[in-house]
């Protein structure tokens, strides 16, 4: 493919993208993910008691979720009461990951979901959905698997992955998809702009392509996380036998 | 919002009946319960419909009035589109500022409409950066017995195709209203939105309220008369891409009957 992008990227190739986790001291679980000029936060409180208490369900825990973005995170300040997009984008985030939980395992408690858009770039409620499912496995919540989670789109006539903020918003369609690692399912499926059905084929494979990169990226990021200190124990218990 | 109680057993066989195929109702799959457009009910508005499916009742609305544009599209006309729960429709609904559901349901019938460019929105330039024509399109759900989806975004462009423009000229930047009859709207597209349920290893269309309290996934497909795709949102729930190749193929088939409904 000889087409290269504004950035300089190839139609099927993401931006850089940095992960990190446990990055909040207060929070039951964290993440930051970053996705080329996108940046979020995560956290993730719970499962704990539900306030109000007539919103709590016997059957399992209640999932609340807000996605917000910073007034500084655009080019002009954005108000920061949540927006009607902002409160769509939350329930789809939510209905996004509830798929990867055990939500039985938790009556009566409830599971919050805190993201907040530090800068917008483009594809924010991706890298929130990735962020957020890194968080919840931070947070020692059971997850069925990780959910990745990426946009594809159509800017000038070509199929492409992972748009940035131009190529966003002069997108002829956007694609945002999340998959959920272990089973492979499709856990949020948005379509914004005319497509036809071959184009769409293509599309929503871009987009899950570039969400098994992205669920690389997120499990090497737990193991180097979680597997740091153990590996640090072993060689230093390894030292103590060999004195 | 309270949560819409559905009997246990209700629930178990909406599922196993999917799995042979079959639906509480007795209809088949890809079956749509019966489907009523009535047009201009409303005189003071300058399109309306209203649209049954089953026992699902949605009336919109639309209004054309004179206002700013977007910064971004200073010579194009601005279409905005709301929903409200009414609290007569359901015990579920409650009066108040639109919850997500309502703010979910305004937003993806808005990007079918935006999306299908069924309006054609340089034609709604006033004065370019000044004013422009600003296409309101009111949804308001009168009952609610499932797939408000489908039937808003019907009620929708049927309402927009009974929309009369009164004989205008622009002179100058600003309107001059002429004596003489009202001229429809020029559509360009016809955009419907077809809902499929998941239950049981089945796909099927059109789910009631009790359907859809009960089905395992939900996705919603607008699709235009090229059959080309202008807007998809999924609900609860998740999908194979197989299932969803399936579905596009499904809104396909369904489509035409569905725009059909709209002579």
């Amino acid at each position: 493919m000889g087409y290269r992008r504004i950035d300089g990227r190839a139609p099927d190739e993401l931006r850089p993208i940095k992960m990190a986790l446990g990055v909040l001291d207060k929070a039951d679980g964290s993440a930051y993910v970053e996705q080329g000029g996108t940046k979020v936060l995560v956290a993730v409180y719970g499962p704990r008691e539900v306030h109000p208490r007539h919103l709590a369900s016997p059957e399992g825990s209640i999932i609340r979720c807000r996605y917000h973005m910073a007034p500084f995170s655009t080019q002009e300040r954005k108000n920061p009461a949540p927006s009607r997009r902002e409160i769509e984008l939350s329930k789809v985030i939510r209905q996004a990951l509830t798929p990867a939980m055990f939500l039985e395992l938790y009556p009566r408690t409830t599971i919050d979901i805190f993201a907040e858009v530090l800068q917008a770039d483009g594809g924010t409620r991706c890298a929130c959905v990735t962020a957020c499912s890194l968080a919840l496995a931070d947070a020692g919540i059971p997850l069925k698997g990780l959910v990745a989670s990426c946009a594809a789109g159509k800017y000038q006539d070509q199929i492409m992955l992972d748009l940035n903020d131009v190529e966003d918003k002069g997108c002829q369609a956007d694609l945002p998809v999340a998959w959920l690692s272990t089973t492979g399912e499709i856990t949020l499926l948005q379509l914004n702009g005319l497509l036809t059905e071959d184009e769409f084929r293509e599309a929503l494979s871009l987009a899950l392509k570039g969400c098994r990169q992205i669920y690389e990226i997120q499990r090497e990021t737990l193991m180097n996380y979680y597997m740091a200190p153990a590996k640090e124990l072993v060689s230093e218990v390894g030292q103590e036998g060999s004195k | 919002m309270s949560i819409n109680v559905i009997p246990q057993i209700t629930r178990e066989r909406i599922l196993e009946l999917a799995g042979k195929g079959r639906r509480i109702d007795g209809r088949f799959l890809y079956q749509y319960r019966p489907i009523r457009i009535e047009r201009g009910l409303i005189k003071k508005a300058d399109g309306s419909a209203q649209v049954s499916i089953g026992s699902t009742k949605v009336l919109v609305g639309v209004k054309i009035e004179t206002g700013e544009p977007f910064p971004d599209t200073p010579d194009q006309g601005v279409l905005m589109v709301n929903a409200e729960l009414v609290p007569l429709a359901s015990p579920v609904f409650e009066p108040g500022p639109p919850n997500e559901d309502a703010l979910e349901l305004a937003r993806v019938v808005d990007r079918g409409l935006r999306e299908s460019k069924c309006l054609r929105f340089e034609d709604l330039c006033i004065n370019p950066g000044r004013k422009v024509f600003v296409v309101f399109v009111d949804i308001y759900v009168l009952d609610y017995d499932g797939n408000l989806f489908d039937a808003s975004a019907l009620a929708s462009i049927a309402a927009l195709m009974d929309t009369k423009m009164k004989p205008h000229r622009i002179e100058a930047g600003e309107v001059l209203w002429l004596e003489g009859e009202p001229s429809p709207l020029n559509l360009q597209h016809y955009p419907v939105s077809i809902t499929i349920a998941k239950a049981g290893g089945a796909l099927f269309v059109d789910p009631s309220l009790e359907e859809e309290q009960s089905v395992d996934a939900l996705l919603t497909i607008t699709m235009d008369e090229q059959n080309r795709l202008c807007a998809i949102q999924k609900g609860p729930g998740s999908f194979t891409s197989e299932e969803v190749f399936k579905s596009v193929q499904i809104a396909k088939e369904v489509s035409n009957y569905l725009r059909e409904s709209l002579k």
